[in-house]
Order: structure tokens, then C-alpha cells, then sequence
């Protein structure tokens, strides 16, 4: 039987329950390097057949910024901090006090995409940190890595491992937001964290549910 | 510039699908798996597959989906297009995509994918005597393609480098 077929609407809840807990330690990270409020909203952790993956935030066309991982250790997966590249180059504007910077100008601003990298990392070690003392599994992240790219083509690294098994994936989707002082919503961006097939059985286990095999 | 009057045909990841003028085929955010278009000049019939995996021997599980792997969607797309009348012989192929979008030193073989998956497409191609008219594959941009079947021509997007036909 393939995995996906073994998830139980509980299963959904615990990996809810995981992005809740990561994700909230990378907004309060995000809060503190802004030094504003930022929100997160309760993540949305749904199976997803590849199609559809690669249409959410706008479509596999929208350029986005992101930094990427892949986790490694006792589960293993990959996690992307992505944004829509106008958000990006206000937060790094902000943050180095230069409102010229743009991500589509690939050939100076290094700094800014140094900043972007560096805000990236601390955001999913945050996550990933608060995951494992969750899990009480081990958990290392890569390197981090950065791309200005469309989202179809950066996220579609996540689902390769995920494709030998499948044509569906289990998406935790989480966004952070912050609302200005006219009451207006806006999306600060979304962690995305894909799993791979391996690592649910672990994960379960880790956190006392049971898991067909 | 697209024909507002014709119908763009959209193929997803690990899909396929087939195209006749005045409509085009197209299919977004090509990172390292790569888009194949076959077509005949003299029936004007194109098919497209978007390959995301190099070979069906890396499927853990029972998958049903060929339009996945580069041997068996190729194949695939060969036989779709003998159902509407395309002998093999006339095929002719462009290819794109199969970038190296990361770097990422540790992890597996698979975070290198793009340019196992432009090989394998060509030795495909080879083994099914289809002559490769013009790729744009490997470096580190994601694309967009968009194949005309009148024209033959394949219409490519990038982020950072902007845009070509080919």
C-alpha cells in the first residue's frame, strides 16, 4: 500500500500540531529581527497531488525568493522559506536601511542577498530547532541556499524524492503575516516543509501515534 | 507574442499531453526536469511530456504515471502520437530545462537531477532515432516553455535571463 494511503486524519493533525510549534518560533524569530509583530496563521497541512503543489502562491511561474534546506538525521525532508520577491526587498530595505535594494538586480546589492540568506537560516533553524525538541528527534538542517526563481521551479526539488514513491505529497503550509495599522492583512511569506516518505513512520512513532506499516 | 485567439494546451509536472495548431503547448517552472517536444512538420501533431525523473528504475513504488520518468514518458509520448497517425520516423525533438537550481553539498544524488535528466532524455531520444533540433538545458534558471506546432518554434522564459526561441 503506498504511504499516503496509510495517513490517517490524525496524522494530519500531529504534522499540523509540528507546523504550529515550528513555525511559531520562526515568527517570534522573524518579530524579534524586525522588531514588529509578526502573525502566523494556523498551518494548513493537506495531501496534494503534484499538479496542484506546484500552483500554490500564485503558480509554478511566480518569481519568488527563497531559501532552502533539506533536513537530515533521524527524519529526513526539505523545508523552504519563500516570498513573493516585492515582500523580500522591503524586509531587506528595512533591515540594511537601503531602500534601493531589489532583488532583480542580480549584480550588486551582494549584501542584501547575504541578509536574505542569513534572515533565512535563522528562520528555519528556528523551525526546525523547535521540531526537534517537539519530536525529541535529531534533526540537522544543510547549508542554506538561496534562489530568485519561479516557484514551480524551486519547489519542485522538494517533491523528487517524494516522486519515487508517488504522485501526491503531504504539503505543511504555514504563513506568516503581519497586519498594519490600518487593520490590513498582508502575507509575509510561507514555510513550506515536505517530508520524505521515510520519515512519517519515525515521526509518528516519535510523537505516540500509531502508523499502519 | 501568444495568439489570443488560440488555446494554450498545459502540461503539468510528470505529464503530457498533445497539441495541434492553431493551439500551443506549454508547461511552466521547469527547474531540473526537463520539457521534451516531439513533433511532425508534416502533419503539424507535437506532443509534450515533462520528465522529472531520469529513470523508471528509481520508483520505490508501484507508479503508474509514465509522463514521470524520462524512459518510459518518452515512450509514452511516442506511442500517444502513433494514436493520432505520427509515424516514429518523422519525429523530430527540442528539449529545455534540466537546471542545477542548488548547490547542496551533502543530500543525495537526487538534488542533482538536472543534468541526469537532460542525459537521459537524449539517450532516449537516441535509442528511438529522434534527431534533438535544438535544447536549451543545464544552467541554474528555471524556464518556462512554450511550443508553437505551426511554426515549430519553442518559445522560452527564464527569471533571470530573459526570453528565446529556439
Amino acid at each position: 500500500m503506498n504511504y499516503i494511503d496509510r495517513i490517517q486524519p490524525i496524522h494530519l493533525d500531529i504534522l499540523k500540531e509540528a507546523g504550529n510549534i515550528g513555525a511559531g518560533h520562526a515568527a517570534t524569530s522573524l518579530s524579534t529581527l524586525l522588531n514588529r509583530k509578526i502573525d502566523m496563521k494556523v498551518p494548513n497541512v493537506r495531501i496534494v497531488p503534484f499538479a496542484e503543489m506546484m500552483e500554490l502562491t500564485g503558480g509554478s511561474e511566480k518569481e519568488v525568493v527563497s531559501v532552502g534546506l533539506r533536513i537530515e538525521g533521524e527524519a529526513g525532508g526539505n523545508m523552504f522559506f519563500m516570498l513573493a520577491v516585492e515582500e523580500a526587498n522591503r524586509f531587506i530595505q528595512k533591515l540594511m536601511g537601503d531602500e534601493s535594494f531589489t532583488f532583480r538586480d542580480h549584480n550588486t546589492h551582494t549584501m542584501g542577498f547575504s541578509a536574505m540568506q542569513e534572515m533565512g537560516n535563522i528562520l528555519s533553524g528556528s523551525y526546525l530547532s523547535a521540531l526537534g525538541d517537539f519530536t525529541q528527534l535529531k534533526l540537522q538542517p544543510s547549508v542554506p541556499e538561496l534562489a530568485v526563481d519561479m516557484f514551480g521551479a524551486i519547489i519542485s526539488y522538494g517533491l523528487l524524492e517524494i516522486s519515487q514513491y508517488s504522485d501526491y505529497t503531504i504539503v505543511i503550509d504555514t504563513i506568516l503575516t503581519e497586519t498594519d495599522e490600518g487593520d490590513v492583512e498582508t502575507v509575509k511569506g510561507h514555510f513550506f516543509l515536505l517530508l520524505s516518505p521515510d520519515s512519517f513512520p519515525i515521526l509518528f512513532e516519535a510523537l505516540g501515534a500509531g502508523y499502519d506499516k | 507574442m501568444i495568439n489570443k485567439i488560440s488555446e494554450i494546451i498545459k502540461v503539468g509536472i510528470a505529464d503530457m499531453n498533445i497539441v495541434k495548431p492553431p493551439n500551443m503547448i506549454r508547461t511552466s517552472g521547469l527547474g531540473s526536469c526537463v520539457g521534451v517536444v516531439l513533433y511532425d512538420e508534416v502533419s503539424h501533431i507535437a506532443g509534450m511530456v515533462h520528465v522529472m525523473l531520469p529513470d523508471s528504475n528509481l520508483a520505490k513504488a508501484d507508479i503508474k504515471n509514465k509522463a514521470k520518468f524520462a524512459d518510459t514518458g518518452i515512450q509514452a509520448l511516442i506511442a500517444e502520437l502513433a494514436k493520432q497517425g505520427v509515424r516514429p520516423g518523422r519525429l523530430k525533438a527540442k528539449i529545455a530545462g534540466g537546471a542545477q537550481m542548488f548547490q547542496f553539498k551533502s543530500g543525495s544524488d537526487l538534488m542533482k537531477i538536472g543534468p541526469r535528466n537532460v542525459a537521459a532524455v537524449k539517450e532516449q531520444l537516441q535509442q528511438a532515432h529522434i534527431p534533438i533540433l535544438s535544447e536549451d538545458t543545464g544552467g541554474s534558471s528555471g524556464r518556462t516553455i512554450e511550443f508553437d506546432p505551426m511554426t515549430f518554434l519553442l518559445h522560452i522564459r527564464t527569471v533571470n535571463k530573459g526570453e528565446q526561441k529556439i
